[in-house]
């Protein structure tokens, strides 16, 4: 059983485009990216999961449960930290991470406790007075405080600087060790290279590739950076090109036979290839994608 | 019970103030009784000789010089509009202030179902506006013990209860209009509540426009009528049922199956 399977998850928001046809599988225990830029469709695809919009078609199941009829009992088994967290006004850090556990049920004050420690997040501060940042930490314990078997995480590190998100990866790390599944939403590829097996990549709405994050990254195109000069006009599968002084740097996936005979004709001082990272790869599907239309 | 109790900590002070504003006022009107007693026959008079005005507030059907005259007309405005003003803000933000403030993914993220949601925050409503009537009817009591006079309890008893229903229709029908909005609420409210006591004023005025009293539900909370009468008008009251509840179903029929962006 997948934690979560969509089958043509499709929503309109009257006649505009949300999500269409969505086809995705979870697996579960995994870590899995969710990438595309924004109004791509992701928050739309997190908001339909979770209830607080309805699919205009198709369906979703997470944990075997419909996401429709069986919403609570999902909800029950799902911790989620949105991109911008809210709370109610005049509360204490302390009286909101109550709330969020009471709604579920739940006493979580040890949980609440490790995890505040761990993020320096101040339980007796009022929720008014905290910072973009501060708000995301508040955000996380009660996504994280109930040890939910799924975590939907939407741009999750947004406002933490980079030690708070390197600890906050390291919790995600031991929960997905631990079994958690985890959906990791973002535009920030790195991330999701660093944290994910798997990922999939939405654009306008459909998912326009899906793979292990290796497999993703791993296309026939290679970063070709040279110093010296070659001539290169003509040739098939150079994109993505910058020239400075006499370095020369594009991404290569046409025949890599030409391109070392032409080099081999021209003064090359240094060179190196490597494999893209997925930044560019992510580009890449993007450039294809529009392309293609 | 975790969002009642949370409705109710979050409504505190504006339950506070509005009970504590009408109570005052509705207090000193009851202090100022004696003294305008002794002027009563000329004021009665001038009262009842201003045409469309005197009827506009049954001041044409009521005895300004016993209590419960004064008490319906004077009292009853203040707790009228300030009761109606207050059950309509309440219940007309209960659900859509969750969008307004950017809390519903919080909250609708949690394992609730919304049906449930709206079920205890209706619960809050209800519970708020009770709580209200209740100290306010013990306020209107302790002022009318502490001037001597005696206290016309079944005329009392009819009027607050009168209000009491109005305000929960108005709270019902603006619970209603809440699951449809998704911010800027007030000015809703507030318009509800005005625009259903202005119909009752019409209503008194005109003859033709008498059939507006089983619109509004200030209809059944005239003074002067439960004064001469004795009893609340039932089929006024059976109308106000219905939209009460007509109210509360839509909220129940939309809110589950509502976007939330």
């Amino acid at each position: 059983m997948e934690a979560i399977k969509t089958n043509k998850l499709t929503k309109y928001y009257g006649k505009a485009r949300g999500i269409i046809d969505l086809d995705l599988s979870v697996g579960q225990g995994e870590c899995f990216g969710f990438i595309g830029p924004n109004g791509a469709g992701k928050s739309t695809t997190i908001r339909t999961l979770l209830g607080l919009v309805s699919p205009t078609a198709g369906g979703a199941r997470i944990f075997g449960k419909d996401i429709v009829r069986e919403k609570t009992a999902v909800l029950a088994q799902t911790g989620y930290l949105p991109s911008e967290a809210m709370f109610y006004s005049g509360m204490r850090v302390r009286d909101v991470l109550k709330l969020s556990a009471d709604l579920r049920r739940k006493n979580c004050s040890g949980e609440a406790k490790k995890l505040c420690d761990r993020l320096q997040l101040d339980p007796a501060r009022k929720v008014d007075e905290l910072s973009f940042g501060n708000r995301k930490k508040v955000a996380i314990v009660c996504a994280l405080q109930s040890s939910p078997s799924l975590l939907i995480l939407d741009e999750p590190t947004g406002g933490l600087d980079p030690l708070m998100q390197r600890e906050f990866f390291d919790i995600i790390a031991e929960r997905n060790q631990s079994g958690v599944t985890v959906f990791l939403s973002s535009h920030i590829l790195s991330e999701v290279q660093r944290n994910c097996s798997r990922a999939a990549v939405i654009r306008e709405g459909r998912i326009i590739a899906c793979d292990s994050v290796e497999a993703l990254a791993k296309s026939n195109a290679r970063r070709i950076s040279l110093a010296g000069s070659a001539d290169l006009t003509g040739l098939d599968g150079i994109r993505d090109m910058t020239r400075s002084g006499n370095a020369v740097s594009f991404l290569y996936s046409g025949d890599m036979n030409r391109l070392l005979h032409r080099l081999s004709e021209g003064d090359i001082h240094d060179l190196s290839v490597s494999e893209p990272d997925l930044e560019e790869i992510f580009l890449h599907y993007y450039e294809k994608a529009g392309a293609d239309e | 019970m975790t969002i009642i109790k949370q409705e109710l900590r979050q409504g505190r002070n504006a339950s506070l103030i509005w009970t504590c504003s009408i109570g005052l006022l509705l207090g000193i009107c009851i202090f100022l009784f004696p003294e305008m007693k002794g002027e009563m026959d000329g004021i009665s008079e001038l009262f009842s000789s201003m045409g469309s005005f005197t009827a506009a507030f049954g001041m044409d059907r009521l005895n300004f010089g016993s209590l419960i005259g004064y008490y319906a007309i004077e009292c009853g405005n203040v707790l009228g509009l300030g009761g109606a003003f207050y059950a309509a803000l309440c219940a007309v933000g209960m659900l859509s202030k969750e969008e307004k403030d950017r809390t519903a993914e919080f909250l609708l993220t949690h394992p609730v179902s919304r049906t449930r949601i709206v079920t205890e925050k209706l619960i809050a409503v209800v519970i708020q506006i009770t709580a209200m009537n209740l100290i306010i009817y013990g306020l209107a009591v302790v002022s009318m013990t502490a001037i001597g006079e005696k206290i016309p309890w079944k005329e009392l008893n009819l009027l607050h209860l009168a209000y009491y229903l109005m305000q929960l229709e108005l709270a019902g029908i603006c619970f209603g209009v809440s699951a449809f909005l998704r911010k800027g609420s007030a000015g809703i409210g507030i318009g509800v509540a005005v625009g259903m006591y202005f119909l009752n004023l019409i209503a008194n005025i005109s003859d033709s426009a008498s059939f507006l009293k089983y619109v509004t539900p200030f209809g059944y909370c005239d003074g002067a009528d439960i004064a001469a009468n004795g009893r609340l008008d039932g089929t006024l009251l059976a109308i106000g049922l219905g939209l009460t509840v007509i109210g509360i179903l839509a909220a129940y029929w939309h809110y589950p199956r509502k976007d939330i962006h």
